[in-house]
């Protein structure tokens, strides 16, 4: 019978990665000292050692053994557990972690990295030989014209309470050829003694097989220590089986007598002397291991990752249920429809607000599939910060917060880098060297926090830091200095700090400097906006910065406004607005020719007609009828001119690039409650455009051209 | 192959009923429509569906001829009005007016469009020998997307290339 | 049928494990440690346990000693899949009334033809 592993390779790396971060974390916590902790480390490491060796992963099996023996030695007392220790099984890990996504992959991977790690630890060791028990392998091959062996076989009287039964080791036996056997009774007490749990016979048993000695010695490993095994060879050509079955036809005739033992034991052993098995099916394991495990490793190979999503029972139950009850409303819906009377209209309508609850939970459970906690992101963090300190020299620990808050998997998945960055310029750059942390009167070690926790259809990531905060004055001088502001402009802090996610505003070759945090901040940016996000950032100097990182839970579903203009219905993310009002006159003010801005509170907000950006035709163009929704992306707030507010609610975000293309100022696309498409406002992309616009027209009049429009409606 | 498996292997049909359709034929079969008072035709293993006209929302900056999308069984379907891609009569919606839906699968992706035309006409069966090149005089028309003509008793059809239909030029939004 | 109560912490190789039992027409229960292993071996009738060793909550040995404290698991051959063919290992594991071990790694091929030595 063959079973094709490679179907359950998925699942084994699945699980060795999730083995890897336990390790990991582990191993960070593990220089408080904890017995249990070593404990599950070593385990993890050894579910890996076998998996990875049932499944043909030979390299894995191989590294993973040096670790195991490191950590079974500290598991047993036989080594202390030191920072040294801790550094090479870390590095370990990696190496794992190297290996295991080269076999996925069916790549290439740091062979240098491996043996030089693999190296420190068999250094660490100390070099003792793998004490594999060689003894059971190493049986002296004998001189060939050995025809088989003659076994005797006393086995302890407890033999039975293991659940060894010598049946089945005879029945093994008779594979390798043929045997004839002969019990021997002597111990067999009165029968008034005979305790029916025990074992008290003996067997000497006659092979005749071309099997070696190992492979008859294999066959009884399990119960060696409990028995007496005697292996005589026999030489070829002789005669001695003849004799010998003789002596065994009469002791079954014995054996009959005996009614202690089982009775299938007795039928069974006449079984074998009845229908010895042809020699020439000895089977060769060795061989046919090798070339299955050869087999696995060739369909493993260019095998891709698929993704999975492992998903706990109550969700699916929940889901099930929910169905359940959904059919229910559907049936009785149906029915109430095949003769509908106007006096029936009040079972209908609780009938679909019925409908409405199911569907409402349907989603939600769906979504739920979907969501993970962020725990899964935030397990790498430890050990960043671990080796950034090391890295940095400077001391630091990392407190994490709301691991358990659920996000969807796909943000989740996309979030990871940005908040590597964010953390890593938290190190880098913001906690400072202790000797300057305790002149400032700050405790030596700096402290660097993760938190999540949901805030309305939002998950808010904090990366707080309690470092040296950002210097305004020095973000600014750089941002003149680069030529992104102007040397006189008069900024607030958020757009101060909203220059750091400037495109250059730093650059690799300043990461020393201390206004550094903008190496890479950019892309953090541009992701975390990929995602319908936004980041914000607060900091205050010597105290230490804080950056937000807000997101929707899915990439799927959305909290939207519904607002009309013209005829058209258009969708804003909630996320993005900061308050819808009506517009009040005296509120307004035209600057610099054809500018409108609508003061609100401190702030002049741009007023920007989404007819005018859209080219739509609409009944409501005056200003002063119309409503205002203030939305807000990348620290600038903007004022959109709708006519009328709608509803809010969840909408299915549909992507318009399947069959049609990127739209500018369109996020997607939904089919709201009566089947109409409506478009999803992307916030940041207006604002975007509204800029382009403007700066268009400035260059237009500049030039002394004034066809803006025609440019406009193409 | 029966009669029954051939009709299996035309797409489902849409609102319109196409009647008259003569299953037995060697060849392929193409939906003929109408722009103005000129035949058209498509290869109708590509029809999706055919559907009245009906208002879809519009897509801001959207080129002229792109009238919007609509939702078809929750899939979001451009809508291109092909008489104003090819300037050919007039736009004008009435109740005879109907929107050829075509799925064309290409190698790295399938796309669904709707496509406005004045009428369906006709199923034609045209054996692959009776396609003639297109002469390569200019016309309202681009020659991509022409694959051929076919005389049709009197008239001439023109049959067009729904793979290159299908590519929605990335027309530039203002900027 | 032959019902074996299969237990691994790690899914790929119990998933491994029961799909080649089911596939020789075994009957298989299948559980994820050693607490969970003893919970399911109450609904009785087994007659084969394969068992991890190292496994969370219970491990393979504290689950065999358990076992064999139940009448009904007296005799039941009990087979531990360990990576450690060390002596040590396997006294743990016959102490606790192990009947034997299957070292890993091991093929599909291997467990039927081991398993064959316990159980008809």
């Amino acid at each position: 019978m063959s079973v094709d592993l490679s179907q359950f390779i998925p699942s084994f790396l699945e699980e060795s990665f999730e083995g890897l971060e336990l390790m990991e974390s582990g191993l960070l916590d593990l220089q408080r000292g904890d017995n249990e902790t070593i404990h599950s480390i070593f385990r993890a490491a050894h579910s890996i050692k076998g998996g990875a060796g049932t499944f043909g992963f030979d390299n894995v099996t191989e590294f993973t053994h040096l670790v195991e023996t490191l950590l079974d030695e500290m598991r047993d007392g036989r080594r202390e557990v030191s920072s040294k220790d801790t550094e090479i099984l870390l590095e370990s890990v990696d190496c794992m972690r190297l290996l295991i996504e080269a076999a996925r992959d069916d790549e290439e991977y740091d062979q240098v990295k491996v043996a030089q790690t693999s190296k420190r630890l068999s250094e660490t060791l100390g070099n003792e030989p793998t004490s594999v028990d060689e003894s059971l392998i190493k049986v002296d091959v004998e001189a060939t014209n050995i025809c088989g062996y003659t076994i005797n076989f006393i086995p302890e009287h407890s033999l039975a309470k293991t659940g060894n039964d010598p049946i089945f080791l005879f029945s093994a036996l008779a594979e390798l050829g043929q045997l004839t056997l002969c019990a021997d009774t002597q111990d067999l007490p009165a029968l008034t003694d005979i305790d029916a749990q025990e074992l008290y016979l003996s067997w000497q048993l006659t092979l005749h097989t071309e099997a070696s000695k190992a492979e008859i010695i294999e066959i009884f490993e399990w119960v060696e220590d409990e028995c007496l095994l005697e292996l005589v060879p026999i030489k070829a050509p002789s005669n001695t089986s003849a004799s010998l079955s003789s002596t065994t036809s009469s002791s079954t005739i014995k054996n009959d007598e005996q009614q202690t033992e089982p009775e299938t034991s007795q039928k069974s052993i006449q079984d074998i002397e009845v229908q010895p098995p042809e020699t020439e099916l000895v089977i060769e394991p060795t061989i046919e291991d090798e070339n299955i495990i050869s087999k696995t490793k060739t369909k493993t190979k260019g095998k891709a990752e698929v993704g999975s999503i492992r998903v706990g029972v109550d969700k699916v139950d929940s889901l099930i249920n929910l169905v359940g009850e959904l059919v229910i409303t559907q049936s009785m819906l149906s029915e109430l429809g095949n003769d509908f009377e106007m006096e029936k209209v009040e079972r209908l309508t609780s009938g679909l607000e019925q409908l409405l609850q199911n569907t409402k939970e349907l989603q939600e459970s769906v979504m739920r599939i979907r969501m993970l906690p962020i725990s899964f992101a935030f397990n790498r963090f430890p050990r960043l910060v671990h080796d950034l300190a090391i890295k940095t020299g400077k001391e630091m620990e990392l407190v994490i917060k709301g691991e358990q808050t659920e996000l969807d998997k796909t943000v989740m998945e996309q979030i990871g880098d940005p908040l590597v960055h964010l953390v890593r310029n938290a190190a880098d750059h913001g906690i400072e060297q202790s000797a300057v942390r305790l002149a400032n009167g700050k405790p030596g070690k700096g402290t660097i926090s993760l938190d999540a926790y949901h805030q309305g259809g939002n998950i808010v990531i904090e990366i707080n830091d309690d470092g040296a905060g950002i210097n305004r004055e020095i973000v600014l001088a750089k941002a003149v200095e680069k030529g992104l502001v102007d040397a006189n402009a008069v900024l607030t802090d958020s757009q101060v700090y909203d220059l750091l996610f400037e495109p250059g505003f730093s650059t690799a070759a300043e990461v020393t400097d201390i206004s550094g945090r903008g190496v890479g901040m950019d892309v953090v940016k541009r992701n975390i906006q990929a995602l319908g996000g936004r980041i914000q950032v607060q900091s205050t100097l010597g105290k230490g910065s804080s950056f937000k990182v807000h997101l929707p839970l899915t990439l799927a579903i959305l909290d939207g406004q519904l607002v009309k203009v013209g005829t058209e219905t258009y969708i804003i993310p909630l996320i993005a607005i900061v308050e819808s009002l009506q517009i009040d006159n005296k509120l307004i003010n035209r600057v610099s020719g054809d500018m409108v801005l609508y003061r609100l509170r401190d702030d002049n907000v741009p007023i920007l007609p989404i007819y005018q950006l859209f080219n739509l035709a609409t009944e409501c163009t005056e200003i002063d009828n119309a409503l205002l929704v203030v939305v807000e992306a990348d620290g600038q707030k903007i004022g959109l001119m709708v006519d009328d507010l709608l509803a809010q609610q969840q909408v299915v975000i549909k992507s318009l690039k399947d069959n049609y293309q990127q739209v500018a100022g369109i996020s997607g696309a939904t089919i709201l409650g009566d089947g109409s498409v409506a478009m999803i406002l992307d916030i940041p992309g207006i604002i975007h455009m509204a800029l382009e616009q403007a700066q268009q027209a400035q260059r237009v009049k500049t030039d002394g051209n004034s066809s803006v429009t025609a440019e406009v409606c193409l | 192959m029966n009669i029954q498996e051939m009709a299996q292997d035309i797409p489902a049909e849409g609102e319109h009923a196409i009647e008259g359709v003569d299953f037995i034929t060697s060849g392929d079969q193409y939906l003929t429509f109408l722009l103005a008072q000129e035949q058209y035709a498509v290869d109708i293993l590509c029809v999706e569906e055919i559907r009245s006209w009906e208002q879809p929302t519009k897509i801001p900056n959207a080129p002229s001829y792109i009238k919007g999308v609509i939702n078809m069984r929750g899939i979001i379907v451009p809508i291109v009005d092909l008489r104003l891609k090819f300037s050919i009569g007039e736009a004008t919606y009435l109740e005879t007016t109907v929107v050829i839906v075509l799925t064309y699968q290409s190698e790295e992706s399938t796309r669904t469009i709707g496509f406005v035309v004045d009428a369906v006409s006709d199923v034609l069966n045209v054996e692959n020998g009776d396609i003639k090149a297109a002469p390569a005089f200019g016309g309202c028309v681009g020659q991509q997307y022409i694959d051929g003509l076919i005389n049709s008793e009197q008239k001439v059809v023109t049959i067009l290339n729904v793979n290159h239909l299908q590519k929605v030029e990335k027309h530039r939004l203002h900027s | 049928m032959t019902k074996v109560l299969v237990v691994d912490d790690s899914n790929s190789i119990r998933d491994m494990v029961s799909f080649t039992l089911k596939s020789a027409g075994y009957q298989t229960v299948e559980a994820k440690d050693g607490q969970d292993g003893l919970t399911k071996a109450q609904s009785g009738g087994f007659d084969l346990v394969i068992s991890d060793v190292n496994m969370p909550n219970m491990d393979g040995i504290s689950l065999c000693t358990e076992l064999r404290k139940l009448v009904e698991f007296k005799f039941t051959p009990i087979l531990m899949l360990t990576t450690e063919s060390s002596t040590d290992m396997k006294m743990r594991g016959k102490s606790a009334g192990a009947t034997g071990w299957l070292v890993k790694p091991f093929n599909p091929e291997k467990l039927l033809a081991t398993i064959k030595r316990v159980v008809k």
